[in-house]
């Protein structure tokens, strides 16, 4: 039987292997990735709660953050066109103009 | 009547503030006008005042509240009574005349405005002391005379310092600087005094706390007594805190005349005689005050006895007088002491303006041994400097004579003899010192000749601008049972007993004669030439007062050199090594934390994501130990 603490363990794993790509990876795109993992992640949780407790505010929630999350990507890929177009590369290591 | 006590309370302070504007410029003549203007309207405001109080009676006037906390209220009030009245008209006919013969005498100096400017300061200052219905009032009066006078003694603050055997006061900003510190020591005490009547009487309004002080103990009044009169002391200069007037001479002679003989000096006279209901409970602090007026009467005067110096001979004789005055007020005859302060106001500032004559004429030379015959050249300074000499001998009928010998009747009265034999005594050297400066002077073989000065008498305007202080030193005296009446209506009569009264006549010819024999064995010793004789002055006591009894030498050895040591090391030790580097540890913790994060900033993205992941999973383990532990 699948039960809370299932959904529960793959909403952590899911947000553990959004955050060390978040962590690691050097590729802005790919960093994009991984907030979506993330995200998803939290959504997850929030339907399986939602569900848990017979509370639809959960789920709404989980809709609200899918919304946010389609409109940043829109931004955001807008965002990485340029830089890409700018300088070439989407690479973290080159952007480094802020530099203390 | 209240615009009255306005106008002549501001019309100073209008007067400096419209100096001050022109401090920086060169000379503008109307600086000088203008101020002796005003000075001149608070002068006819006072004496309007004056006569207001005799015929009606006391003013008073609140200008405004100026401190409300709590149960304490002191407004900024003016009390216009006798003692105030008298003083009012002392302090601004002797500045007006002052403001006008500094027209004069600052005719060349670069600060022309500027002096002005601290000179009506300085006659604010003092009209704000003696006008004040408070304590506070009178100590923000005491401390503003106390700038006015920095201000001015360290005039020429650019002359450079030199060593006590040039010149013993060193320089005008060694000089300023002394007399203000020692005014600051003395001023604790007085701020004592005021806080422990704010203490037990919860007010400093004059009339509450004297209403008060039958309800405080004896020991309680003592203290506030003692603490009061060491306020006292540093103003006016008494043993021990007497240096600084000597040395201030080397302000400006108009000064010297206003400030430092006439009129703030006495304020030191002036706050026992307003204090009169507190000191006349506690007779043994008046008995004190008595005995060390005595001692500085006759210590002064033997200063005077064996100095070289114009102005600082009159500062000592300053100090005697001033002396003569504390006798009188610590033996309670406080409307005495008020007679010979305004007496005393009047010939010596006419005695000190005529010295800046003198200077002026000898290009600032204060050594009366080079100086000897200048009556010829310089008639009128001559008359005025003999009347002012005359007056302050006590000799009939000049005002001095009137004063000084109620002071010694009073002493005798009160059966203390030491007291009057002492102050006798410094009558007849006060006559020796004063005419051996007038023969040394005006007398005698014409010395300056030699030493290529050329002697010119002041301009006409100055000479007539001392005109009224001649006369006051003249008729002043006539006026004793007229000024008596009207003090009385404040201080206490002082009735002298049958057995005095009948001494009179005797006391008044044994003073007149030892005062005329002074003045004889000076005219035999130096009307002709000036002797000197070189075994005198090289016998120890003659040392001794000539180097003023080596107490600034003392002080400076015993006092200054050692605080000044203990400064070094709380500066080197204490300042520097324990606040100074704890101050900069904090700051070098700062920076070298701040030097050491700023590598966080590497500018990449990956690196302030891991700081924040970091950040995020130490706040959400805080949060599970917080929900775990309650």
């Amino acid at each position: 039987m699948i039960g809370l603490s299932h959904y529960l363990i793959l909403a952590a794993l899911l947000f553990s292997i959004g955050l060390v790509g978040v962590i690691r990876r050097k590729n802005l795109l790919m960093l994009f990735f991984a907030t979506e993992i993330m995200l998803n992640a939290a959504n997850v949780a929030f339907a399986a709660i939602s569900s848990y407790y017979h509370d639809l505010s959960g789920q709404m929630f989980a809709f609200f953050i899918i919304a946010v999350a389609a409109s940043e990507v829109a931004v955001g890929l807008g965002l990485l066109i340029l830089l890409y177009k700018k300088y070439g590369t989407l690479d973290l290591d080159n952007f480094t103009m802020l530099k203390g | 009547m209240e615009s009255l006590v306005y106008t002549a309370l501001f019309a100073p302070l209008i007067g400096s503030l419209f100096a001050a504007l022109f401090g920086m410029k060169p000379k503008t003549l109307w600086t000088g006008v203008v101020t002796s203007l005003l000075l001149f309207v608070s002068f006819v405001a006072s004496v309007l005042l004056l006569q207001h109080v005799m015929a009606v009676g006391p003013v008073h006037a609140t200008l405004m509240d100026w401190i409300v906390a709590g149960d304490m209220r002191i407004p900024f009030g003016f009390n216009v009574d006798q003692v105030t009245a008298v003083m009012m008209v002392v302090v601004t006919l002797v500045s007006t005349v002052v403001h006008v013969y500094s027209n004069g005498y600052m005719e060349h100096d670069k600060g022309f405005n500027r002096f002005f400017s601290y000179l009506s300061a300085f006659v604010f200052s003092m009209l704000v002391l003696v006008m004040s219905d408070n304590f506070l009032g009178l100590f923000i009066g005491w401390e503003g005379v106390g700038v006015c006078s920095w201000l001015l003694i360290g005039f020429w603050y650019h002359k450079e310092d030199v060593t006590r055997d040039i010149n013993p006061s060193i320089s005008p900003s060694w000089a300023a600087n002394e007399a203000f510190i020692m005014n600051r020591i003395a001023d604790l005490g007085m701020l004592v005094g005021i806080f422990l009547i704010y203490w037990n009487v919860g007010s400093l309004q004059y009339d509450t706390v004297f209403a008060a002080v039958p309800q405080m103990s004896h020991t309680l009044l003592v203290a506030i007594g003692i603490f009061l009169f060491i306020g006292a002391m540093g103003k006016s200069a008494q043993f021990p805190l007497h240096t600084w007037l000597a040395d201030a001479m080397e302000g400006p002679t108009p000064v010297s005349a206003l400030i430092h003989a006439a009129t703030m000096v006495t304020a030191g006279v002036y706050l026992v005689i307003r204090a009169y209901p507190l000191y006349s409970t506690i007779p043994e602090v008046g008995y004190f005050i008595a005995l060390l007026g005595t001692f500085v009467a006759i210590f002064a005067a033997s200063m005077a006895l064996v100095n070289r110096d114009l102005k600082r001979i009159i500062a000592y004789s300053t100090l005697s007088q001033l002396g003569y005055m504390f006798a009188a007020a610590g033996l309670g005859a406080y409307w005495v002491a008020l007679f010979h302060l305004a007496a005393h106001a009047f010939f010596k500032a006419l005695l000190f303006l005529g010295a800046g004559n003198v200077m002026h004429a000898m290009n600032d030379e204060l050594d009366i041994f080079k100086m000897g015959g200048l009556k010829k050249v310089m008639r009128w300074t001559y008359l005025y400097m003999g009347v002012a000499s005359l007056a302050l001998c006590g000799i009939w009928p000049l005002a001095g004579f009137y004063s000084k010998d109620t002071i010694l009747e009073v002493a005798f009265n009160e059966h203390t003899y030491g007291i009057w034999f002492v102050l006798w005594l410094t009558a007849g050297l006060t006559a020796f010192y004063s005419f051996r400066l007038v023969f040394l002077t005006f007398w005698s073989d014409e010395r300056y000749k030699k030493y290529g000065f050329h002697p010119h008498e002041v301009q006409k305007y100055v000479l007539w601008a001392m005109a009224p202080l001649g006369i006051l030193a003249v008729i002043f005296g006539w006026w004793k049972e007229e000024f008596m009446e009207f003090v009385t209506g404040l201080l206490p009569a002082y009735e002298v007993s049958e057995h005095t009264h009948h001494m009179v006549p005797i006391l008044i010819a044994v003073t007149s004669a030892i005062a005329i024999g002074g003045i004889v064995v000076a005219y035999v010793l130096y009307h002709k030439r000036l002797r000197r004789n070189p075994k005198i002055e090289a016998s120890l006591p003659y040392r001794i007062l000539s180097n003023q009894y080596y107490i600034p030498i003392l002080y400076e050895k015993a006092i200054s050199k050692p605080y000044a040591e203990l400064s070094d090391i709380a500066w080197k030790e204490i300042d520097m090594q324990v606040v100074d580097a704890t101050v900069d540890g904090i700051a070098k913790l700062v920076e070298e934390s701040g030097d050491e994060s700023r590598k966080m900033q590497t500018g990449n993205l990956s690196d302030y994501l891991k700081w924040m992941a970091a950040g995020a999973i130490i706040l959400a383990v805080l949060a599970v130990v917080a929900v775990v532990k309650s």
